[in-house]
């Protein structure tokens, strides 16, 4: 039982790390309609951003600060180069140019610090809390902390402030949000930044986990889609939830079904993906209109 | 003075090829209201369109001495223009409460806009009832005024209304009308008001302007129009 | 039907008159076919000018041409996104390794199986798939292509897991009197002219414009009659084929299968050969497979990172400045030369 529970709370430290990623892929697609196939690269290049700044000897936090920053606003450079021109072309087209940038920040992380393999602090001690028969380790409690912080400060964002306000009213009716006054195309640029702040949370955690090199984040993507996809691409709570269940999903079924084993873990968010799109398309939390399939 | 408080001339739109507007001009004095008639197709939706910057307009678009045509939705706002829009452009999704507040996004005055607020629910006291449910639950004529409501949260100089009454119950219209016409009373709020409902519009409307394949095809006070049934008939097809 | 007569009809008019024309005006009305025949030319000349290496990569170039030709069918022509051929390609490869290793077929006989196997594999996709629209299906073949390499690593007993399968080149027979280089080139070309061939003939039968129908607006296709489930898997199905016979040919070029050769990275590049090429053309998958053999082997030198530099902002810039890709530029220097040949020709 207590083994069982232990291979819980791993799940749930994995999962943890995919909902952040989640959420930034949902916050984009909540404010622009596009699935950012590049998110997942641009956190990788975040945790590089952080590798190099306490390479440089800064103290983590403050690296994280400075990385939160920067993410932030190539985020929203992003957008406004190019984004913003293809607003409103077809799918096909948007879906392509996100793939080119996956392609081009993945090779262009290689280019600055190679492909070989680097090593990333760890910001969280050690050793493990015993809770109950489990042990908790502290990179896990750390993790938890982290991401649910991030949830707590976008909540209060969005709930709270006239900014957030303006940005749900851009995704709500972007018309709309134009005649009372809001600069719609800023609001956009907002979301892709507020996203690659939240996808760096998620890769400066990953780093430590993993090694840091430019395919680090190639899986994790794979699981927050899945996770996107269970909660509903609209439905930042239903990304947190469903990141969580997938770590839970593929540890457990790593651990216990000897015919998927640590190797096919992988094929867990492929089952869960087409479960999901076949069963209830819109994903648990999502909403059926807003579905853009 | 008073007289040209918004001057329009020679004002020409459309959607990609299909030109709308030939050549509109017409001018609101401060503090009237203003009704544009005109059967379905005629151009009444894009006239408001074009002056509040939702379609690409030439011409000239003059509000107290500033030059609006040519831009942006937001940027008009940010001049005191508050647009319902055909549809009422209603944040689904938020609460009605939410939704009043986005239409003071622009203001500074954060205690005046409060005050303002307890305004709007005094002039819809169902809205305050409903202000924490979210927007896409309430009725046509409620999301109506809340429409309205949100507009006047600005506190616009200029307020564009587009078929207030469309879809809605012939005793929630008056009612919309009669706030609109009190509104513009206490608070000398300009407002071209669009109606297929001209009966109505022509009640509270002060100046009067007959819309036909884009162009204005007869002017007037609005009591005068009203008196030539003749000519309304001719032009709108139906008796007002 | 009708389109293709018309097509063909002011060719077979203009084929006695020739004789009186000048050369200029020869030029003028036959160029298209004056340089495809130069390049037909240039095509089965080249590997007995080039030194084994070059062969071998024009040989590539024509394996990557076929993979394309395939993604083109699916995203170029019926607008579905796959970030997945990669895969159908590795099934196309192992398929024709493993019968090559353990039951020592020939070469040109594990081309049908190769193409068979990605077929069914496409049909069995495309049924759910056609329920996805637009980037769910992209969503879904990007988890396939990340789930394809730990499996084929698990069936080490097949596939050799991560150490991979080495095999034989097919021997040129003696009556052709050709290095094994040349003869696999000629090989490639024959599948490449095949398979080309093939897909024009199906973009001008009426499953062409079909598919036309659905990428350009799908609601108007069925509500005109198209059978859409029965249309994307078919697409499905035959692009899956055609990246399959790439794979096998791959497999009889590189004479070596392993899973890393597999991963997402050739899925995404495929796509990014294929945009950079160019969507929706026939010339397209060509130029794209050129690009996808020449970029990394000439930008590799700078930096290991170069080549998905390049490929990266190659492909946002195409899609932001000219959607049509490379063909489509191709195309428009074409129209403007002609233009000006046309002028110049008036003026004299």
């Amino acid at each position: 039982m207590s083994e069982f529970l232990q291979q819980v709370v791993e799940g749930l430290g994995a999962g943890a790390i995919y909902a952040s990623l989640a959420l930034a892929l949902v916050l984009i697609y909540r404010f622009t309609g596009i699935v950012n196939f590049a998110q997942g690269e641009l956190a990788m290049f975040s945790a590089y951003i952080a590798w190099q700044c306490v390479h440089a000897g800064l103290p983590f936090w403050l690296a994280l600060l400075i990385t939160l920053a920067v993410s932030f606003t190539g985020g929203m450079l992003i957008e406004r180069v190019v984004i913003r021109p293809v607003e409103g072309a077809p799918e096909l087209t948007v879906v392509i140019i996100t793939v080119g940038l996956f392609i081009f920040v993945n090779a262009a992380a290689g280019w600055i610090w190679s492909f070989l393999i680097k090593d990333f602090p760890n910001p969280f001690p050690g050793g493990a809390a015993e809770l109950g028969g489990v042990a908790v380790g502290y990179a896990t409690l750390g993790i938890f902390v982290v991401v649910g912080v991030v949830m707590g400060l976008l909540y209060l964002l969005f709930q709270h402030t006239k900014i957030g306000l303006a940005m749900r009213a851009v995704s709500a009716n972007p018309d709309s949000a134009r005649l009372v006054g809001i600069r719609v195309g800023w609001m956009l640029a907002l979301g892709w930044g507020l996203a690659a702040m939240v996808g760096a949370v998620s890769g400066v955690l990953v780093a430590p986990q993993l090694f840091l090199e430019p395919n680090m984040m190639g899986g994790v993507l794979i699981y927050a889609f899945a996770a996107a996809t269970l909660g509903g691409f609209d439905s930042p709570v239903g990304a947190v939830v469903g990141g969580l269940v997938v770590g839970v999903a593929e540890t457990l079924a790593g651990a216990y079904v000897d015919a998927i084993g640590a190797d096919l873990k992988v094929g867990v968010p492929l089952v869960i993906i087409l479960a999901v799109l076949l069963l209830r398309p819109q994903g648990l939390f999502g909403h059926a209109e807003v579905e853009r399939a | 003075m008073s007289e040209n408080f918004l001057t329009v001339e020679d004002l020409h739109a459309g959607y990609g090829a299909a030109r709308v507007l030939h050549g509109v001009s017409l001018t609101v004095g401060q503090g009237e209201i203003c009704a544009i008639l005109g059967p379905n197709g005629a151009g009444k939706t894009t006239t408001l369109r074009a002056l509040s910057g939702g379609v690409r307009a030439r011409g000239t678009i003059r509000l107290d001495g500033t030059d609006l045509a040519g831009r942006s939705p937001d940027a008009v706002a940010r001049h005191g223009v508050a647009h319902v829009p055909e549809g009422r452009g209603t944040f689904m999704p938020l609460t009605v409460e939410e939704n009043l507040r986005l239409g003071a996004y622009l203001r500074r005055d954060k205690a005046a806009a409060e005050s303002d607020l307890e305004r709007v629910y005094g002039h819809f006291p169902v809205l305050a009832e409903r202000r924490g449910q979210a927007a896409g639950s309430l009725s046509g004529g409620e999301q109506q005024m809340l429409a309205i409501g949100r507009a006047l949260m600005l506190r616009p100089r200029l307020l564009l209304l587009d078929e207030p009454s469309l879809g809605l119950a012939p005793l929630v219209t008056r009612e919309l009308f009669g706030i609109v016409q009190a509104v513009n009373e206490e608070e000398r709020t300009t407002v071209i008001v669009v109606e297929q409902n001209a009966h109505l519009a022509l009640g509270i409307a002060h100046q009067a302007h007959v819309l036909e394949s884009g162009r204005i095809v007869l002017s007037g006070p609005a009591e005068q129009i009203r008196a030539d049934e003749q000519v309304v008939k001719s032009y709108l097809g139906y008796r007002v | 039907m009708t389109e293709s007569t018309k097509q063909a009809a002011p060719v077979a008019d203009a084929a006695p008159a020739t004789g009186r024309r000048d050369v200029r005006a020869l030029l003028q009305e036959r160029w298209q076919w004056l340089a495809a025949a130069a390049l037909v030319a240039a095509v089965c000349f080249a590997p007995f000018q080039l030194v084994p290496f070059r062969v071998f990569q024009l040989t590539m170039v024509l394996v990557y041409a076929v993979a394309l030709l395939g993604l083109n069918l699916l995203v170029g022509h019926a607008g579905q996104i796959s970030l997945g051929h990669g895969a159908f390609f590795a099934v196309g490869a192992y398929t024709s390794a493993i019968l090559l290793h353990d039951h020592g077929l020939p070469h040109l006989v594990t081309l049908p199986f190769a193409a068979a196997l990605a077929f069914v594999l496409g049909l069995g996709l495309g049924v759910p798939a056609l329920r996805l629209r637009g980037l769910y299906l992209a969503l879904v073949t990007l988890a396939i292509a990340i789930f394809l390499v730990p499996l084929i690593k698990r069936f080490e007993s097949v596939t050799g897991g991560a150490m991979g399968l080495t095999l034989e080149k097919p021997v040129p027979p003696a009556w052709t009197g050709l290095a094994e280089d040349q003869w696999l080139y000629f090989l490639a070309l024959a599948v490449t002219a095949l398979a080309f061939a093939s897909v024009y003939g199906l973009l001008r039968s009426r499953v062409g414009r079909a598919l036309h129908a659905i990428r350009d607006n799908e609601a108007a296709a069925e509500v005109m009659g198209v059978k859409l489930s029965f249309y994307k898997t078919l697409a499905f199905a035959w692009s899956a084929m055609l990246a399959g016979v790439a794979g096998c040919v791959y497999t009889w070029t590189i004479a070596f299968v392993a899973p890393d050769s597999f991963t997402v990275t050739l899925s995404i590049t495929l796509l990014a050969g294929l945009v950079v090429g160019g969507l929706g053309s026939m010339a397209g998958p060509v130029l794209g497979g050129l690009f996808v053999v020449y970029v990394p082997s000439l930008s590799q030198d700078i930096n290991k990172g170069a080549p998905g530099v390049v490929f990266g902002l190659l492909i946002i810039v195409v899609m932001l400045v000219a959607p049509t890709g490379l063909a489509g530029l191709a195309g428009r220097a074409a129209r403007s030369t002609r233009k000006v040949l046309q002028k110049e020709r008036r003026n004299a």
